[in-house]
């Protein structure tokens, strides 16, 4: 959840001005500012510190090759990338429909957008499994047309994770939307463009940083999901389960320092691939 | 278009702009010949902007028309409006917008390729208005590395490269730095004299509106208060706001060094050095009349005769002949005292200082002729685009 914080962070963006850079009155900040923002950072890592101290480092090499290890992390890591696809395929449309069309009705549909970010993941998947489970209201007429089975699949965890994900990306896009300058679009129109070709050739590009943070949001959102998932798509090695699950049942079985290397493998990729979008994305703007 | 180019004189738009927002009513009737280049003059908040928006389809109108060519663009009594998108007119926005993501060249062709040229053939066409506008080596770059005349340029050109019959320009200057702007308002001149289908220019700047325009409209709080040539406006305004906007003295003549000779046995003393072709222009309180010739400072003067004279504010506005027409605003204290009448003898003086001087380098005389004076388009022969290059600019036209 920090990476929308490090991306505007990013201070070592090459900025065409050199803005001039305020110093604080040294020894100024406010005590009562200070201590709780020291707490806040100590809250934040310590607990990452403690993921690396209480590592298994004399046995890890021997850990990181058992065989389920790198399965987890493929279907993890294929699942979040295919759920935060759909995200962006479905979410930027739905984003661009809120901020750029005027239709009745449209707060009541923003608000239920934002519904899953609200939503205890738990209950998204419960509600999933109503919706689309083999019983379910799509989900048995999918299953007796098209003979297509959702839950407990490696697409039902495609699902849940696009389920939970989606919302954050289609929050950043709007938000992005909204701040782009609408007379560009303008412009296209006046110079023979449709909506479509605009949308393409001129919305799209000036508001991919923003669709690029959000995407990023959304796939790191997908990689930890957990709750909505195991509902949904259950917990079966090399099918569906991704690493926060194996995560889970190591702990429960015992295994203390198993769950430790997996939790470590997955900040370690996670923290990896981040900041190396950031850097792609954030030099051109 | 073919009214373009069969130059019939008839009004290439006609238009009558009704747009009604909360407490605001715009209500003005515009009619543009092809080639013809209409300057719409206003204080802030006169409805310049929604005019020239309801002309691009950005805006719908509440009632009223607009015609070009003889198509319906807009009308809400039959309930007829064609999005900004289908309507071929150029709009040059006040600060360009240019799509920051893509290169000049493709600012430029993204006009011909969303009307449905392709690739080569768009890219190839904005190469040659990058040419044209003289910025064939900025073909690549990105608009934030081009400079406020350089991206003028871009944007005048990418509206041009769809060949539009009507072609609007909002405040296609102001954004421009003093020096650039005196420049690049004189290469603008070439190509607005150039585009041959009509022209409107929607300025706050007296002096791109005299330059630029053959003809001005002057619109207050949403209705048009004046229009006519610049002669005519300047000569006789109709309101203070009129006055005080076109109050300037402009001539054109040829410079060499310090002196600007305006007609045959007329010249002006400038402040600064300038060769070739420039225009002199200077408020009319920069003129002082005198009662017997005045000496001493390094002055312009010259006898004129007192034609007109009219209260505008607190002062009054004299229109003097002799070698040149110029307007005086002189106070009635100083009228009385001076005793002025039409018809009185006078001297005209004006200091160097106070006169401004900037470059013409276009064909184009001022004072611009009477709208009904304007020479049919087709007869304007040189000033038009080749038949070989309209033609080379016509494939996609409806």
């Amino acid at each position: 959840m920090s990476t929308v914080e490090d991306r505007e962070v990013g201070a070592q963006r090459p900025v065409p001005i050199a803005a001039p850079r305020y110093r604080a009155g040294t020894g100024r900040v406010p005590v009562a500012l200070l201590v709780p923002a020291l707490v806040g950072l100590a809250f934040l890592v310590l607990p990452l510190l403690g993921l690396i101290v209480r590592a298994p480092w004399s046995t890890l090499l021997q850990r990181l090759t058992e065989p389920g290890i790198l399965t987890a992390l493929r279907l993890t890591l294929e699942t979040a990338t295919l759920a935060t696809v759909v995200s962006v395929a479905l979410g930027v449309p739905l984003a661009w429909l809120l901020a750029r069309v005027e239709f009745p009705g449209r707060r009541v549909v923003r608000a239920l957008v934002t519904v899953p970010l609200v939503l205890p993941p738990v209950v998204g998947g419960v509600a999933l499994l109503l919706v689309l489970g083999r019983k379910g209201l799509l989900g048995s007429w999918l299953d007796t047309t098209f003979g297509v089975t959702l839950p407990f699949t490696t697409t039902g965890v495609v699902l849940a994770e696009a389920f939970v994900a989606m919302p954050f990306l289609i929050i950043a896009v709007e938000g992005a939307l909204r701040g782009a300058d609408t007379r560009y679009e303008e412009a296209a129109a006046t110079l023979g463009a449709g909506r479509w070709t605009t949308f393409r050739r001129v919305t799209i590009p000036l508001v991919a940083p923003g669709i690029a943070a959000g995407a990023v949001l959304c796939w790191a959102r997908a990689l930890g999901e957990f709750g909505a998932t195991i509902t949904f798509a259950g917990n079966f090695p090399g099918v569906t389960q991704t690493m926060p699950l194996a995560v889970y049942q190591t702990l429960e079985g015992g295994d203390l320092d198993g769950a430790i290397v997996l939790s470590l493998i997955l900040l370690v990729v996670s923290v990896t691939i981040l900041a190396s979008l950031r850097d792609k994305w954030i030099t051109s703007p | 278009m073919n009214d373009t180019l069969s130059g019939t004189g008839e009004a290439l738009l006609d238009a009558h702009l009704v747009v009604e927002r909360d407490r605001f009513r715009l209500d003005a009737t515009l009619s543009i010949a092809p080639g013809e280049v209409v300057a719409l003059l206003g204080p802030n908040g006169a409805g310049k902007t929604t005019a020239l928006r309801a002309l691009a389809g950005l805006l719908p109108l509440t009632a009223g028309h607009i015609r070009l060519g003889g198509e319906i663009l807009d009308d809400p009594a039959r309930r007829t409006w064609v999005p900004p998108e289908r309507r071929h007119v150029g709009v040059v926005f006040q600060d360009y917008l240019l799509f920051p993501h893509l290169s000049a060249l493709d600012n430029v062709a993204f006009g011909p390729r969303s009307y449905g040229m392709n690739r080569l053939e768009s890219r190839q066409r904005a190469a040659a208005w990058l040419r044209r506008v003289g910025l064939s080596d900025k073909a690549r770059a990105k608009p934030r590395h081009l400079s406020g005349g350089q991206a003028q340029r871009v944007a005048l050109a990418r509206a041009l490269a769809v060949d539009p019959p009507l072609l609007l320009l909002d405040e296609p200057l102001a954004a421009l730095d003093a020096g650039t702007r005196m420049d690049t308002r004189a290469e603008l001149h070439r190509h607005l004299g150039e585009h041959p289908g009509a022209t409107l220019l929607v300025t706050h700047d007296p002096l791109d509106a005299l330059v630029l325009a053959d003809r001005l409209v002057v619109i207050e709080n949403g209705q048009i208060v004046q229009e006519g040539d610049a002669a005519t406006v300047t000569a006789q305004p109709r309101t203070d706001y009129v006055a005080r906007l076109v109050g300037l003295n402009l001539y054109r003549g040829l410079a060499h060094d310090r002196t600007v000779r305006i007609g045959p046995d007329f010249s002006l003393s400038v402040a600064e050095a300038a060769e070739g072709d420039v225009f002199v222009a200077f408020p009319p309180t920069a003129v002082a009349l005198h009662a017997r010739e005045p000496e001493g400072s390094p002055r312009n003067v010259w006898p004129a005769t007192i034609d007109t004279i009219q209260r505008h504010g607190d002062n009054l506005r004299v229109q003097i002949s002799g070698p040149v027409t110029a307007a005086a605003d002189i106070t009635p204290a100083a009228a009385s005292q001076l005793r002025l009448a039409s018809g009185q003898q006078v001297w005209a003086a004006v200091k160097a200082v106070e006169t401004r001087i900037y470059p013409a380098a276009s064909r184009r005389s001022m004072p611009t002729p009477p709208p009904d004076a304007t020479p049919a388009p087709s007869s304007g022969g040189t000033n038009r685009p080749t038949l070989a290059a309209r033609q080379a600019r016509e494939p996609w036209q409806p």
